[in-house]
């Protein structure tokens, strides 16, 4: 039995599970994390509008493709969740993989990417376009990271046989939590770092 | 059920709850668990009693509480007399960081901590928070990041006594202590103007945040899971809702400072631009990401004092709480607003009209709700039954001098009055009455009144008395003509002034009534070690109190409810013992199955040891010390691997079947 549970000895007044209020909590947090880098990054390209110009190492096929990845991972983590459910243990590991592959190959892109960027001669120290875009980006691959990990140790922690509907239904729910709160501020990133350097005539 | 419970039931015909009878069990790696043990040192570092963690947070800050005082000392003396050279301008920075910085992260938040901690649970009819293991890893976690903030000193200590030279591969530690202002402006924090204390300072705090988040989701998850059957939001004490809405604002503000945190670190480390000039940084980023927290951080060190307050008030005019839920929704307000003035500690940086004169408005809204609670405390003691105990005293403190400390902070909301008093000792003088004045009287007013509740001894004597009069006379006389010195023109951060300006007898009052407080705290101590070593047992309820923790024996059984308790109504043990039938507190039948206690926990405590070498390793590779990268490396992996163990050892627990006594 998990340990919020035992604690809550029946005295719950809401309906919402402890570690998942907890796990709200931090995503509330963490949006306020988001929201200070993200902003950061928007108030200095609006200082500086003419320090860098993203699009000379913006590759725009590769990000949408890391996106669609990271988005469908998403897809996968929310069938892990249903699987779970329902304590169908082969079909949550199946679909487990997926995301940790998935989220793998968003990492890989990023990877990638750094390494491009760098070569082009945008480092941290470069600008305050290299500082806020490495910062910001490498936050969120830290997140991804983190979820990775922690899918992969629920991977394995679901061989152990103590995976069960009732009890473990709610740990990987959290997990699917995090997972999913990643995936959305990607794609905030995604529209308010790279897209909009897309749009003709905004500088 | 975790395979590591043990039932124990106890037989019926004895008295005592058989918690000796419990032996510890093995965890799911194999280790046996840190329960029972016979080892005080062991058991309190692996506790996950809320209250064990509560008494430790206490008695940390006040220990911190008086390093600050020290500090604050040192400060007024050298201030006492013009050109005096006590201490160098650079000692003297050093000071009034550290003074602070330790204040304000050191003293008062774990003060309010340790009365989270120790009261909110037993304030709702809980057994614990709702992840004690989160609990623990909260304090030890705030001990590593004092012990990193405050390396500086102790390497400057061992620099005077000869024993640490910055030379070879030290060379690069200069400036051990912060020495920035405990705002840490920039660009003073830049590599170029500061050296290995602003490390030290951007480590501390960061691990110090963690340590805040983490107990601030707890206590959101505590207060609103864990309440006993019948308490309902409307039904808990004052102080629960203040603690809700604190840790809410934990939860939102510090974010901003962990990521300006960041973004320094890696200005510092990693040569990044966000704050450097050079580069194109703009050093109002950090002025606007501090104060989006700085602000809100104001509510979290005085929103804990008024729910203190607004407990220890009826108390003691045996009388209802004068417009309960007008005083919740105020202290609600105030944290909502919190988010919604940071600029008005910049209307000199130039914002532009329109801002400002927002900024304004928002600022002086804010009076309307703090008024309002002035305004109910005052009507809960009229017409009632007023007994000046130990504690009421220091809350009618509190209600005066946080007023005088308020009328001071409304003329610092209109702009153009800011932009004379900014960065003068009229402003020194506002926040000190707010901070002294308020969170500081507030906090004495608690131990006086839970302390017996915490340690089941009364107070002994009225030494309380003279601290009062001590501390509340040494900081009027403090802080009162700094009103004047400010508005004489006399600057803040300044280690010394030229004779001439009328400054001198002002400063020099200031410096007597800075030894009067500091006698009147020396007093506190003592009485509390008086309390400790001699106080008479307390009962449950020496008070006549009106709150559900007041039921509990004194101290509290390591269980606090034998059973769970069903509420009735607001204000419940008053109700139980006066209010008519229907009122009274029944409990829970727990058909045999006992209580459920979390087992203990090295893990935490490993995990937030991890910290120590994380902060020191990246403040000493800063400056240039060779190998350091790799100790902040070997921290970050004592801090994964704790959590690693942590996850896997399984929470464990064991069941308590105790006699139901009194409660």
């Amino acid at each position: 039995m998990s340990e919020t549970e035992l604690q809550g000895d029946g005295h719950s007044s809401l309906v919402i599970n402890n570690k998942k209020l907890l796990m709200w909590l931090f995503l509330g947090s963490d949006c306020m994390f988001f929201g200070t880098l993200i902003s950061t990054h928007l108030i200095y390209r609006k200082l500086y509008p003419e320090s860098y110009d993203p699009l000379l190492v913006f590759d725009l096929e590769l990000t949408s493709f890391s996106t669609f990845i990271l988005l469908m991972s998403s897809f996968l983590m929310a069938l892990a969740v249903s699987a779970m459910h329902k304590g169908e243990l082969k079909s949550f590991r199946r679909n487990t993989i997926g995301v940790i592959f998935f989220g793998l190959i968003f990492l890989a892109c990023q990877v990638y990417e750094f390494a491009h960027f760098t070569n082009e001669g945008l480092t941290l120290s470069t600008n305050t376009f290299g500082s806020t875009f490495y910062m910001m980006t490498g936050t969120h691959g830290v997140h991804v990271a983190i979820g990775v990990f922690w899918l992969i140790c629920l991977y394995f922690y679901s061989y152990t046989g103590k995976m069960d509907a009732h009890e473990s239904a709610v740990d990987v729910e959290v997990a699917g939590l995090y997972w999913h709160f990643v995936d959305i501020v990607w794609i905030i990133i995604f529209t308010a770092v790279y897209l909009i350097e897309y749009i003709p005539g905004l500088h | 059920m975790s395979q590591t419970e043990t039932e124990i039931h106890a037989p019926s015909t004895t008295q005592a709850p058989k918690t000796h009878e419990l032996k510890p069990e093995p965890s799911q790696l194999g280790f046996m668990r840190p329960d029972h043990s016979k080892s005080v040192i062991m058991d309190w570092l692996t506790t996950v009693d809320h209250k064990k963690i509560g008494i430790m947070y206490g008695a940390i800050a006040l220990f911190f509480l008086l390093v600050g005082g020290v500090e604050a000392l040192i400060i007024r003396t050298q201030l006492a007399i013009p050109e005096n050279d006590l201490i160098s301008a650079q000692r003297y920075n050093q000071l009034f960081t550290m003074h602070g910085t330790t204040m304000i992260f050191l003293a008062i938040m774990p003060l309010n901590a340790a009365f989270f901690n120790f009261l909110v649970p037993l304030q709702i009819g809980a057994r614990d928070v709702a992840f004690p293991r989160i609990n623990s890893f909260s304090l030890w976690a705030f001990v590593a990041g004092a012990i990193v903030i405050n390396f500086g000193w102790v390497l400057q200590a061992l620099q005077v006594m000869g024993l640490f030279e910055a030379s070879g591969p030290t060379a690069g530690m200069t400036d051990l202590a912060p020495a920035m202002g405990w705002f840490g402006y920039a660009p003073l924090t830049g590599t170029n103007f500061t050296g290995a204390g602003t490390d030290f300072w951007i480590m501390g705090l960061q691990i110090l945040g963690i340590a805040s988040l983490s107990a601030a989701m707890n206590f959101v998850v505590t207060i609103v899971n864990m309440r006993a059957p019948g308490m309902k939001m409307m039904r808990m004490p004052v102080f629960t809702w203040m603690t809700l809405v604190v840790s809410l604002l934990i939860v939102f503000a510090f974010p901003a400072i962990t990521i300006a945190l960041g973004q320094l670190m890696f200005d510092r480390c990693f040569g990044t631009n966000f704050f450097v000039v050079a580069g194109g940084g703009q050093p109002i980023l950090w002025q606007h990401l501090f104060w989006i927290f700085g602000h809100p951080e104001v509510y979290i060190l005085v929103l804990p004092a008024m729910g203190i307050i607004s407990e220890i008030l009826p108390v003691f005019s045996k009388k209802p709480l004068f417009g309960y839920s007008i005083v919740v929704f105020s202290g609600a307000v105030i944290g909502f607003l919190g988010f919604a003035v940071w600029s008005h500690h910049m209307f000199t940086t130039g914002l532009g009209k329109v801002a400002t004169a927002a900024f304004s408005l928002l600022t002086m809204a804010i009076a309307v709700p703090t008024g309002v609670k002035i305004f109910n405390w005052i009507g809960t003691l009229w017409g009632g039954r007023v007994r000046f105990s130990a504690p009421m005293i220091f809350s009618l403190g509190f209600v005066w001098m946080f007023m005088m400390g308020g009328f001071s902070g409304i003329m610092h909301s209109s702009a153009p009055a800011d932009a004379q008093q900014q960065d003068s000792y009229f402003v020194i003088a506002h926040f000190h009455y707010v901070a002294i004045g308020g969170i500081f009287l507030a906090v004495v007013a608690g131990i006086y009144f839970w302390l017996p509740k915490m340690i089941g001894k009364m107070w002994k004597g009225n030494l309380s008395t003279w601290v009062a009069i001590f501390s509340t006379v040494g900081l009027n006389v403090t802080f009162f003509p700094m009103h004047f010195l400010g508005l004489l023109g006399m600057p803040r951060r300044t280690h010394t002034y030229l004779e001439g300006f009328g400054w001198e007898t002002y400063n020099l009052v200031c410096t007597i009534g800075a030894y009067i407080l500091a006698f009147g705290i020396f007093l506190l101590v003592v009485d509390i070690i008086r309390c400790f070593r001699k106080g008479e047992p307390a009962g449950n309820d020496p008070w006549d109190a009106r709150t559900l923790e007041w039921a509990t024996s004194s101290p509290p059984k390591v269980y606090n409810f034998a059973k769970t308790p069903i509420i009735p109504a607001r204000d419940a043990l008053w109700e139980d013992k006066y209010g008519p039938e229907n009122r009274k507190v029944t409990y829970e039948d727990d058909h045999g199955h006992g209580i459920h206690m979390p087992s203990q926990s090295w893990m935490p405590f490993i995990a937030a040891l991890g910290f120590i070498p994380v902060g020191l390793g990246m403040s000493l590779m800063q400056a240039g010390v060779p190998y350091m990268g790799y100790v902040a490396i070997f921290g970050l992996l004592v801090l994964g691997f704790g959590i690693a163990l942590w996850a896997i050892e399984g929470p464990g627990g064991y069941h308590m079947h105790p006699e139901v006594d009194a409660a």
